[in-house]
């Protein structure tokens, strides 16, 4: 059993097999995600009922919540491929990583603004400098700050390295975001979501919000799959499966 | 794993673990300072300071907001259930201030324990009903108070969210 996933991720780990192998993954995944996320918004921003106290300003969480879990979630996956290139050098794992970046950024950004959006109807406020948007807007910066290593250094390699290093650092931050509104007062609300007890949220409103937050997993592995293939042709580009490839495109195929 | 690997797993798990103490050591040596408000025990502890600005949040006590005639000067009371403390304002109210329910006050406390806000923040909590499930509770639950009933038994599917 472990052997067969060790000779799977090996198999994986060849940048010319992920190529080809994740095209119709990334087809699949993405055409799954815009039917649940399209599904999800219609039903969330159209048919689910008023909330008792906000009114319709709830139906941001919708966006907000899906965005801001992958923010965290591609952080996470991007420190632990970070981790598989650094002991295994594994070059395929540093790809991926460094494409998770531009997603990950999004999402975060994402979460930034639709939260300031619900923030000034509900609370009264875009912005305060309390632990939960201090430390999402601390996530967003280590993005900015992972893409800036990566373009700063010469040799690519060097800036997979460095990158590497800082997503590893930058974990410390995940548990802060997620615990801030326990450990501190804050203005933002506790989790609604959690494992150890059904959420204070009515059916109604809790399946496409559910559904929503699955798309947005679909979508971002869909868009990270695609964007790896472009860095593999990027950085392999001197082979010579990749050029056979490009002039493949060249010749309009 | 070959030994080099191991070695190199070893330094980084070492590395980002003793990153990640120390972060999390500064962040509760600073304690009050990362609270984004003070509670009413806070300041009944004398923890806050006076005439500066400082934010002051609980729930608003049911029942003490008090309106002065035809301007927009509001009195309440914020408690946390341990301890009370006065807020006096002048201004529009956000639309989700409501007694029982979360909120922040910005402003200053003065030497009669009373903060004198220029800002009121409305928190929301993490429940999210339908407003025709929270009308159809209230009215069970006024029918049980007047028959005198309990509403045991006949308790609706959604009792299990927090009302």
């Amino acid at each position: 059993m472990w052997q067969a996933f060790v000779r799977w991720f090996h198999k994986w780990s060849s940048p010319k097999w992920f190529y080809t192998m994740s095209q119709p993954w990334s087809f699949w995944l993405g055409w799954a995600a815009t039917l649940i996320i399209a599904a999800a918004l219609v039903w969330g921003l159209m048919f689910a009922p008023v909330e008792r106290l906000q009114g319709n300003s709830y139906r941001i969480i919708f966006i907000h919540v899906p965005s801001a879990f992958l923010s965290q979630a591609i952080y996470a996956a991007i420190a632990v491929l970070g981790l598989v290139g650094l002991v295994w050098k594994m070059k395929l794992a540093f790809f991926v990583a460094k494409q998770c970046i531009p997603v990950g950024a999004s999402m975060a950004l994402l979460a930034l603004v639709t939260g300031a959006i619900w923030g000034k109807p509900t609370w009264g406020t875009w912005w305060e400098w309390d632990a939960r948007l201090t430390s999402m807007l601390v996530l967003l910066l280590l993005y900015f700050g992972l893409w800036a290593l990566h373009n700063a250094m010469e040799r690519p390699e060097s800036g997979d390295r460095a990158a590497a290093i800082l997503a590893l650092v930058g974990v410390v931050n995940l548990p802060i975001i997620k615990f801030s509104v326990e450990w501190w007062n804050t203005l933002h609300q506790p989790a609604t979501l959690k494992f150890t007890e059904a959420p204070p949220m009515h059916p109604s409103m809790l399946i496409p919000f559910l559904m929503a937050i699955v798309g947005f997993y679909l979508a971002s592995m869909a868009w990270v799959l695609m964007r790896t293939r472009l860095e593999i042709l990027q950085r392999e580009r001197k082979s010579r499966w990749v050029e056979d490839e490009l002039n493949r495109f060249a010749e309009g195929q | 794993m070959n030994p080099k690997r191991k070695q190199r797993l070893m330094l980084i798990l070492l590395g980002t673990g003793g990153v990640a103490v120390t972060v999390l050591l500064v962040l509760f040596a600073l304690g009050q300072n990362m609270n984004f408000f003070y509670s009413p025990s806070d300041i009944a502890r004398g923890e806050a300071p006076l005439d500066r600005q400082i934010r002051a949040g609980g729930m608003v006590r049911e029942g003490s907001v008090k309106r002065e005639g035809e301007t927009l000067k509001v009195q309440f009371v914020v408690t946390d259930f341990a301890a009370d403390v006065t807020v006096e304002y002048d201004g529009i109210l956000p639309d989700l201030f409501r007694e029982g329910d979360g909120v922040v006050a910005i402003g200053q406390l003065n030497g009669d324990g009373i903060v004198v806000a220029s800002e009121v923040l409305a928190k929301h909590d993490e429940t999210y009903m339908p407003v025709e499930i929270t009308d159809a509770l209230e009215r069970a639950e006024q029918a049980s108070n007047a028959t005198g009933s309990n509403a045991e038994g006949n308790s609706t599917p959604t009792s299990s969210y927090g009302y």
